[in-house]
């Protein structure tokens, strides 16, 4: 409904949105702001919108109390890797379903839709199980080859059919005649052009992998080997209770550089996810 | 959305040669074949097993396996935390769709107008999408406290708020609120590519008839934008379902059970209190939830949904 809008409807629209804009922005302010304030005064009353008084020391406190640089690179490489291992996999399984005739396709693709009806919080207790009798417990392999071969991947494989259905087949019938393979088809010319659902099923595996919770504290037992999800919530006294400022300076850590990120690209980013096949 | 049908923009192309055809086949099924193996071991076998796994009494600890029939699924059933954990996932997840559906449109029907700044603001709204879930948990924790920053905001007006964690109620309306918060913009930017899609036609149309605002939206905009609907209410639920960090570390279930989902509970019995076969029932229970749903949403699909592309 683009229309001009007069000026007291601007008004209205502008002040609905900033007061809507506080529960989203200012608990990301919040953990930033108080990360840097001294203990005494993170439950001030009245609170400090803006801290008061500067201490940077809980950032040293967050690396001695556990291997934190350790668990921010466990994080990052196997997000990277989950997401490397779906873009991969989903694009050649999307391709061949939306343009590869072979028997029993049909039949196939529904097989794999099924995986979409089955999170990994239904097959939590047998993946245990296995990963067990393969001696992989406590090892970062189950938070790789889960996420890469489950519902999230099979939703990435969705997608990326819906996109190359919707690509002219006239791009690769040239090539054909040519002579050129189907894998260097896929390769120099179809998954070019789904550079931007390529980019929709990165962002969206990405912050899966970085956000999994459940995988890592069923499958992790020792600090070294933690995720951030499971890292953070490790910042405790010796009875169980939050250390909120080392907490808060973690969580800021864990949150910014993606965070920013998302600034820079905000663009790509939004508009990528909003036309990568999922509105239907 | 397309799902089983066959790209049927394929015109059958002459080309005699069947080692043509054969070479298709064979490469689609190399193309394919890393999903479906990974699938089968990771997914499908996994499957299988929750139901076989469903049928013993396996308690890690005590070291027993031992096939049993059906009585777990009789434990199942007198269960006493049962009522109360279906309870929870379904408010919950009642709750958490018609609060992230409702703001979700209203944003994007704000973001949908044509003023200064908008895109900032569209940024704004959908940064919580990419902070750490457990860091966005973890702050609305802080929060929370009785203590913490959002009673300080109201005492600062005058109001007491409560322990908003430590009673039951306040407990289940938080882990809704924080969930929706953190990922609404989701379903923000969906609805907000779907009103853009909306030929502008209707509503000059509708204009010239005289149709008022309020109308438009309900005759034009919603039955336009149903697919979108649709599909995303059935992500939402089915996500909705899967929740697990934000119970973890906001109330671990509690007070009492109150804000114990399927998932959370499951979790408790399977790994720690390391009832396998119990936890592997729960699990079934899960998935026939997520399984109905589903197949509900996709039969409501043909008769609600106004259009199909």
């Amino acid at each position: 409904m683009k229309t001009d809008l007069s000026p007291r409807i601007k008004v209205i629209v502008y002040g609905l949105m900033t007061v809507l804009l506080i529960p989203f922005v200012f608990p990301t302010w919040w953990m930033v702001t108080s990360s840097v304030k001294p203990i005494s005064d993170i439950f001030a009353f009245p609170p400090d919108i803006f801290p008061r008084r500067f201490d940077f020391s809980t950032y040293g406190r967050v690396f001695e109390l556990q291997p934190f640089a350790q668990q921010y690179w466990n994080s990052a490489y196997i997000a990277a890797l989950v997401t490397a291992g779906t873009m991969m996999f989903s694009s050649m399984a999307g391709y061949a379903f939306a343009r590869i005739r072979f028997p029993f396709a049909n039949t196939l693709f529904m097989i794999v839709l099924i995986g979409l009806l089955i999170p990994a919080e239904v097959t939590i207790v047998p993946l245990f199980q296995m990963f067990l009798g393969w001696g992989m417990i406590n090892t970062h392999w189950p938070l790789v080859l889960i996420p890469i071969f489950g519902a999230p991947s099979v939703f990435a494989t969705f997608v990326m059919r819906q996109f190359f259905i919707a690509l002219p087949k006239e791009l690769e019938e040239a090539a054909r005649v040519d002579g050129l393979g189907r894998f260097k088809i896929f390769w120099t010319i179809a998954l070019p052009l789904a550079r931007p659902a390529l980019g929709a099923v990165a962002i969206f595996t990405f912050l899966h992998s970085w956000n999994l919770y459940l995988e890592p504290i069923v499958f992790l037992s020792s600090p070294e080997n933690f995720t951030l999800p499971q890292a953070l919530t490790q910042f405790t006294d010796a009875y169980g209770g939050a250390l909120w400022n080392v907490q808060l300076a973690a969580a800021t850590m864990t949150a910014l550089p993606v965070l920013i990120v998302f600034i820079i690209a905000q663009r790509q980013f939004v508009e990528g996810l909003a036309h990568s096949g999922l509105k239907g | 959305m397309t799902v089983a049908a066959p790209p049927s923009t394929r015109k059958a192309r002459k080309r005699p040669f069947w080692t043509m055809e054969r070479r298709d086949s064979l490469a689609g099924y190399l193309f394919i074949a890393p999903q479906m193996i990974g699938i089968t071991i990771f997914v499908l076998i996994p499957l299988a097993l929750v139901f076989w796994y469903s049928l013993h009494e396996w308690n890690v600890l005590a070291q027993t396996f031992r096939f049993q029939g059906l009585a777990n699924y009789q434990t199942l059933l007198s269960d006493p935390g049962l009522p109360q954990v279906l309870g929870a996932t379904t408010i919950f997840s009642i709750g958490l769709v018609i609060f992230n559906m409702s703001l979700a449109l209203l944003l994007a029907v704000l973001l949908d107008q044509k003023l200064k700044g908008i895109t900032l603001y569209r940024t704004l709204f959908f940064s919580p999408v990419v902070v750490s879930l457990v860091a966005w948990t973890i702050v609305w924790g802080f929060l929370l406290q009785n203590n913490g920053g959002i009673n300080a905001l109201l005492a600062s007006v005058g109001i007491e708020g409560p322990n908003w964690l430590r009673h039951p109620t306040t407990a289940m309306i938080s882990v809704i609120v924080v969930q929706v918060f953190k990922n609404v913009g989701l379903n923000m930017v969906l609805f907000l590519a779907a009103l853009q899609g909306v030929p502008r036609e209707l509503y000059e149309a509708a204009r010239v008839d005289g149709t008022p605002a309020f109308r438009q939206f309900t005759r034009i905009t919603l039955p336009m934008i149903s697919p979108t609907v649709l599909l995303t209410s059935i992500i939402t639920i089915v996500g909705s379902l899967q929740v697990f960090a934000q119970i973890a570390v906001l109330t671990q279930g509690g007070p009492g059970m109150s804000t114990t989902v399927l998932v959370y509970y499951l979790y408790q019995q399977a790994f720690q209190f390391h009832k396998f076969g119990y936890g592997a029932t729960l699990s079934i229970v899960l998935f026939l939830i997520v399984a109905i749903l589903t197949f509900v949403q996709w039969q409501m699909r043909r008769k609600l949904v106004f259009y199909e592309d």
